[in-house]
């Protein structure tokens, strides 16, 4: 009877020990949150910044008690901007960390290379690059926080037509993003009475393109140059163009929104007119903008704790981050459910422009959440035509 | 082609081949004491332009570049000490692969050390929009500043080699080292001299190009490739003929821009690699019988 008696303790005992952990974790959720990043490599501009804004904003959050209760828990991976990397990460952040959803990558070749193990893995995938072609066809579980590159080709296009330029020069990296833009570009000349004289590709570990510029010099016709690419030669383009003494006006890509290319490029950098979101001018705008606020609060925290300027990419992990928390808030840690609250969030601001989802729209953004940029006296400001 | 266009382009294609040769020349210098090739000389192009960048706070930029020469120089002797010296007659395998592992560790260093973000110096002289007006052709002036550094470096590194006592007990190493040892001459000490040597001139060259190429932790790489790419065309070991082969292969790539696209850059320079490996493996300026004496 004693020996009986003994048994059911340890029975209830075991009981407990089995089914405490359990009870316990439930109460206190984490919800796994992936992110794949160029935080190394070719493309780390977009990454390093994407990360340590992710970092803050999951402090943050946490320190406020997470979400309903839940706190986050963030696992970033570093691709390298290596699309091989970001395939098999992608595939171990959902099979192996079984993560809630996957914030990234960085750029649009390594976002196309994982967009259907996303799909596949009914795994909501926010990604942080600009390409069109990673929500368009859309996919149902894939969205993306950076404006279309078809919008900024066409906020260029309409700024070259107010100037009266017609033939131009279109050089691009040989990186996903530039391949995206120079397709872009090409596909939508014709709209705008734009010819595009030359289109040339260079690599993206370029150092020097003098004999480029000296090349697209030597045809007298071309009245200004689009360069888009995310990588340094951004910078070294302008520089080896106006050494040549070559002033027609250069356009880059949204790529540009980082003051340290600007800095890269010093003086040559003077004058560039390129499109990007309104963080980067958040001072100069009214106070009636709805992201005004935002902006300034993102930038701020950002720059007092990382001691670096801001840049337009960290803000798209901002996004990704606030509109996957939007969700979650909204209706708990349910895969589905949250998919389709993203889905349908509507007038959202964010860094990159409002935000207005739909089952068509995977990126929610429209032409007005660019602005006409420029550089002046080293610093970014408002461009406000010749 | 007029002639203005190919004043430009010859110009564009000597800064890239006088890049690609101060590259190789350090290549060159470990080749010519160990006979093997030290894969992280990218690496020391990339730590000279890096410190320099750091010590310009606090020092003007000539003392900057000197510092960067010196602590590299430092930095290329401490490798050779924990990495090489310690191996008792290694074989060429196993040092290649050793160099390339510390190619790999610098660059994480560097990672960890400045980041990802590309740096500069500043131009020498002007900023980035100065340029040197010759007729109707125009050229920044850091080119300059590369093209004399890199012929200074030439010069005084063959009447180092032909006249001093210290480079002929190196070349000595490489010709055979067993009889170098039975002269009396410390191999061991010259092989670590020769890394200081070769890390010297990396920075030196990182500091000279870091206006026009900028500096980021992983750019050691590309420029390895070219360099030995260089150094192979012009003949391992022969430093004049690495410059020679540099403006070769340089003034190709700029010309080939102006036929075919620019994207098809690397491929001509790689093919033009491959065609000299079948035809004249030993370099254009080198020679089979000597070639054949070495073992690599």
């Amino acid at each position: 009877m004693k020996n009986m008696l003994t048994k059911v303790v340890l029975a209830v005992a075991a009981i407990g020990l089995m089914f405490g952990p359990g009870l316990q974790s439930v109460q206190a959720k984490t919800i796994k949150v992936g992110a794949i990043l160029a935080v190394t490599g070719g493309a780390s501009f977009l990454g390093g910044p994407e990360a340590r804004t992710l970092e803050m904003l999951a402090a943050e959050v946490n320190a406020k008690g997470g979400i309903n209760g839940d706190k986050i828990e963030l696992v970033i991976k570093d691709s390298g901007a290596n699309p091989e990397k970001a395939i098999s990460f992608a595939k171990q952040l959902i099979e192996e960390d079984k993560v809630f959803a996957i914030i990234g990558p960085s750029t649009s070749g390594e976002t196309m290379k994982i967009k259907k193990i996303a799909e596949d893995g009914k795994t909501i995938l926010l990604s942080c690059a600009a390409a069109e072609v990673i929500v368009n066809p859309v996919a149902k579980y894939v969205f993306k926080t950076p404006q279309k590159d078809s919008f900024a080709v066409k906020k260029i296009y309409g700024e070259m037509k107010k100037l009266g330029l017609t033939k131009i020069a279109v050089v691009a990296g040989n990186t996903g993003f530039g391949k995206a833009g120079k397709g872009q570009l090409l596909k939508l000349a014709p709209e705008f009475g734009i010819q595009v004289v030359t289109a040339e590709t260079y690599d993206k570990k370029s150092t020097d393109l003098s004999a480029l510029v000296a090349k697209l010099m030597a045809n007298k016709e071309i009245q200004a140059v689009v360069n888009w690419s995310i990588v340094p030669a951004q910078a070294i383009i302008a520089k080896n163009m106006r050494q040549a003494g070559w002033n027609v006006p250069l356009f880059q890509s949204h790529g540009f929104g980082n003051i340290k290319y600007v800095e890269a490029a010093g003086a040559a950098a003077e004058g560039i007119i390129f499109p990007a979101g309104r963080l980067l001018v958040a001072e100069s705008l009214p106070d009636s903008d709805p992201q005004k606020a935002l902006l300034l609060k993102y930038k701020n925290d950002y720059e007092s704790k990382y001691k670096e300027t801001v840049s337009t990419f960290g803000g798209h992990a901002y996004d990704a981050f606030k509109i996957l928390c939007h969700a979650l808030k909204a209706v708990g840690p349910d895969r589905e459910k949250v998919r389709d609250a993203i889905e349908n969030t509507k007038d959202f601001p964010g860094t990159g422009g409002i935000f207005n989802f739909s089952p068509e729209d995977h990126n929610g953004l429209d032409i007005n959440a660019f602005v006409m940029l420029t550089v002046k006296d080293g610093k970014f400001t408002p461009y406000e035509g010749k | 082609m007029t002639f203005d266009l190919f004043f430009q382009y010859l110009f564009a294609g000597v800064t890239y081949g006088i890049i690609y040769a101060i590259v190789a020349i350090g290549f060159n210098i470990i080749y010519n004491t160990t006979g093997i090739i030290n894969f992280a000389q990218g690496e020391f192009v990339m730590l000279g332009g890096m410190i320099a960048v750091s010590l310009l706070e606090w020092m003007p930029l000539p003392l900057a570049i000197a510092g960067a020469v010196l602590i590299t120089m430092v930095i290329g002797a401490f490798i050779e000490m924990v990495f090489i010296r310690w191996l008792d007659n290694p074989s060429i395998l196993r040092m290649v692969i050793i160099t390339i592992g510390i190619s790999i560790l610098i660059r994480e260093a560097a990672l960890h050390v400045w980041g990802e973000s590309i740096r500069s110096l500043p131009y020498f002289y002007g900023n980035e929009i100065t340029s040197i007006q010759v007729g109707s052709v125009r050229f920044s002036p850091q080119v300059l500043w590369v093209i004399g550094v890199c012929g200074i470096v030439v010069v005084s590194l063959s009447l180092f080699f032909k006249v001093t006592a210290l480079g002929r007990e190196m070349r000595a190493c490489s010709a055979n080292r067993t009889a170098a040892i039975l002269c009396g001459i410390n191999t061991r000490n010259m092989v670590t001299f020769s890394f200081m040597l070769s890390a010297g001139i990396g920075a030196l060259a990182g500091c000279v190009m870091s206006p026009i190429t900028y500096t980021q932790y992983d750019i050691g790489t590309g420029l390895a490739i070219k360099g030995f790419t260089v150094a192979i065309l012009g003949g391992l070991g022969n430093s004049m003929a690495a410059v020679a082969a540099g403006l070769i292969l340089g003034v190709i790539e700029a010309f080939s821009i102006s036929v075919v696209p620019l994207a098809f850059k690397d491929a001509i320079s790689i093919g033009i690699l491959l065609m000299i490996l079948f035809v004249r493996p030993y370099g254009i300026f080198g020679s089979n019988e000597a070639a054949s004496l070495k073992e690599f």
